[in-house]
């Protein structure tokens, strides 16, 4: 093909992620250099009450924005350097608690929480979603025939829903005296309030995740087994292999690129979580770092944006997603020089 | 049975296997099953802790409204058949009727005209029937299940949730046609070109695949913002009056098709590495240039994977919550974001139940698209991993 041909074709794609991905990455880090605010000015007026004999006057200084020619606040952009940085990360108060040794109160800084749960939230679901999504592969794998295609059907569902309303649909049935809640207070004989506390609605979102994501990997995961090489499954018998030898043995090497596969794609996306927080209202107890941007970009009461802290938090978010990406990037750049792809 | 005795699983293994199946099947479908439920009851017994009361709802039934045994009976036998006749019957006529290259557009017709005739059946012409049936039965005829659809009503037509509705509609329609459109001539060229660019374009993709959005909102949101004032220059060129881009439905689908390009041209290029390049070389003797080769050539064959595609970018659209939640405003605003405009204010265990009811109903044509298109889903979601 033709390099005239190739860009007709490619054109169009590139031209819109250029455009929509490239240049707001661009535009953000340059936001989260500089900061914007309506400019201010000190106004000094005398202001008099009626007194006996004389008024008493006094001076009052009061700061008002200036108004441009249209009525609206004038605003003003200014370059500050790393500030809404060090305004985000707040590193005085964590050494102060390293020094004191106190590090739990480093989790009381946004965006140190933030970071905390979107980390412990990735790590701990990509066990739990391989291992659901494997055990569903095998164990469909092994159903009769006729009953796979209303159990598939059945196993989409979690995957396809509106992620913002699953995680609603759970919260429905744990809310208040909602029948999973009464369900685990009859059986454990105690109150118990889910939303109350930060570490049950943490269990209630690794349970969404799993829940969500795990159909995902079975749909892999069984496609991966439709491929199974018949012949080595049976000399692996021959030579004696029991059934838990033959899924270490033989399944798992067989599925070893799908299954990373499955992390990387989990990987990136559960780094991304944001719909939890909405779906459980959780953000007074658990926050993640795309819900800490979301938040800075959301008018406060106020009506203002702050986009440089958003700015700076996206930046910040986008350094984690890159070291992520590393490992991968290197695999792919050694295929590449191999020619293999 | 002839498998070979080797192979053959012990009675424990294969009971436990299936009591696993059961057991993440009422797991999967719980959830979904239950908000339904609710959303058809008075909040009082939406809410209730015994789950009987929840299914049987007494105090609907104490308010008059619900269901008679005949009602059950008839109302899942016409929800059988009309299942059936979705899943049976629909596919078939689409293809028969629909011109070859306007598939799409047949699909997405039948898929309105089945959302209205469900309507149409359940809430127009079965309640009228159903009364005079109870009212001939006598005893019999007396409701035993407490059912409302007094929340859909204030849903739908009180709420004006429709609006909502009508955007969603305009927003992922937009999404799905210009992502298609641009994203199969991308996947085609990155296809066929074996270039160190074609290579490169490709990891570039997957670098902006795993951008979070909220990092590319932020980036548009000032931007869209003042774009009057900064696109005025451009369009005084024309003597019009530059638009706000924060608010504005296309604005969004444009956003939303970026966000998307690098997973759709990932996936339509697998799909047209697929197809032989002898198809389209033999196109090249007979004297056609890339694009007719592609137009006459490649377009009658690449359906399949188009409507694969197609399926995933309509996901994206219709489940984001956060690119429109943040750039359009309240009257353009879609059904998802808008759903949590009813518990901010969590004034009421009413608003609740609405709230039910309306995550139902943006629920329910997802439910369809799985009926319908589950096969290609999974060969979908498969193709992607097993060369990728």
């Amino acid at each position: 093909m033709k390099f005239k041909t190739f860009v007709a074709f490619v054109g169009p794609s590139i031209l819109m992620m250029l455009l929509f991905i490239a240049a707001p990455l661009v535009s953000v880090f340059i936001q989260s250099f500089h900061h914007t605010q309506p400019v201010y000015e000190t106004v000094t007026r005398e202001v008099c009450t009626p007194g006996f004999i004389k008024q008493i006057c006094q001076e009052e200084t009061s700061s008002q924005p200036v108004l441009g020619a249209d009525g609206k606040p004038l605003v003003e952009t200014h370059y500050v350097g790393l500030q809404s940085y060090r305004d985000l990360l707040d590193m005085d108060r964590v050494w102060q608690a390293i020094d004191v040794g106190r590090w739990s109160e480093i989790l009381t800084i946004d965006f140190w929480k933030a970071l905390r749960f979107t980390l412990t939230f990735t790590l701990l679901t990509l066990p739990l979603v391989l291992l659901v999504g494997l055990a569903l592969a095998v164990a469909i794998n092994n159903a009769l025939k006729s009953i796979r295609g209303p159990i598939i059907f059945i196993t989409l569902l979690p995957f396809i829903i509106t992620p913002v309303i699953g995680a609603l649909s759970i919260r429905w049935l744990f809310i208040g005296d909602g029948i999973m809640t009464a369900m685990l207070e009859q059986w454990l004989q105690q109150d118990i309030a889910m939303f109350a506390q930060a570490w049950t609605i943490e269990l209630l979102m690794y349970f969404y995740r799993v829940w969500h994501v795990a159909p995902f990997a079975f749909v892999i995961f069984y496609a991966g087994l439709q491929t199974l090489n018949q012949d080595t499954l049976e000399s692996a018998i021959v030579d004696g292999a029991s059934r838990w030898e033959r899924v270490r043995y033989v399944l798992v090497p067989h599925l070893m690129p799908l299954i990373i596969f499955v992390a990387l794609i989990h990987l990136m996306d559960c780094y991304r979580v944001f719909e939890e927080i909405v779906g459980f209202s959780s953000q007074a107890h658990v926050i993640s770092l795309q819900w800490l941007t979301y938040d800075f970009l959301t008018p406060d009461d106020a009506g203002n944006r702050s986009i440089a802290r958003a700015s700076a938090s996206a930046m910040l978010t986008m350094i984690g997603i890159v070291l992520l990406l590393i490992p991968l990037l290197r695999r792919t750049w050694r295929d590449h020089k191999r020619g293999g792809h | 049975m002839s498998t070979p005795r080797a192979l053959r699983q012990p009675l424990a293994l294969r009971i436990g296997s299936g009591a696993f199946i059961a057991f993440w099947c009422l797991i999967a479908a719980f959830p979904i099953f239950w908000i339904m439920v609710m959303s058809f009851k008075v909040p009082l017994d939406a809410f209730a802790d015994k789950p009987t009361s929840v299914i049987f709802g007494p105090e609907t039934l104490a308010g008059g409204q619900g269901l008679s045994v005949p009602d059950i009976v008839i109302g899942l036998i016409v929800l059988f058949f009309f299942m059936r006749g979705v899943v049976r019957w629909l596919p078939a006529k689409v293809q028969q009727y629909a011109p070859g290259g306007q598939l799409w557009f047949g699909w997405i017709l039948a898929a309105i005209l089945t959302g209205l005739a469900f309507v149409l059946l359940f809430f127009g012409v079965l309640p009228p029937v159903m009364q005079g049936v109870n009212g001939l039965l006598g005893s019999l005829g007396e409701p035993v299940l407490g059912l409302t659809t007094e929340h859909y009503y204030a849903v739908w037509v009180e709420n004006e949730f429709y609006r909502n509705f009508l955007n969603s509609l305009l927003v992922t329609a937009g999404v799905v046609l210009l992502s298609l459109t641009v994203g199969t001539l991308a996947g085609y060229g990155l296809a066929r070109s074996g270039s160190n660019l074609a290579f490169w374009l490709l990891i570039l993709a997957l670098i902006f695949r795993a951008l979070p959005h909220s990092v590319l909102v932020a980036g548009y949101l000032p931007v869209f913002i003042t774009s009057s004032e900064w696109l005025q220059p451009v369009f005084d060129v024309f003597g019009a009056s530059a638009p706000t881009l924060y608010g504005q439905p296309w604005a969004v689908i444009a956003v939303l098709v970026a966000i998307n390009q690098p997973f759709t041209i990932w996936m339509l290029r697998s799909f047209f590495q697929s197809i032989p390049t002898e198809l389209d070389e033999a196109a090249r003797v007979d004297g056609c240039t890339h694009f007719e080769a592609f137009r006459r050539v490649i377009m009658p064959v690449m359906w399949p994977g188009v409507i694969t595609t197609g399926l995933f970018s309509f996901l994206l659209a219709y489940n984001d919550f956060l690119v429109t939640s943040l750039l359009l405003d309240a009257q353009n605003q879609t059904m998802v974001p808008a759903i949590t405009g009813y518990f901010n204010r969590e004034t009421s265990t009413t608003d609740q139940v609405e709230a039910v009811a309306a995550a139902v109903s943006i629920t329910a044509p997802l439910l369809l698209l799985v009926m319908v298109f589950q096969k290609q889903i999974v060969s979908g979601l498969t193709a992607g991993a097993v060369k990728g």
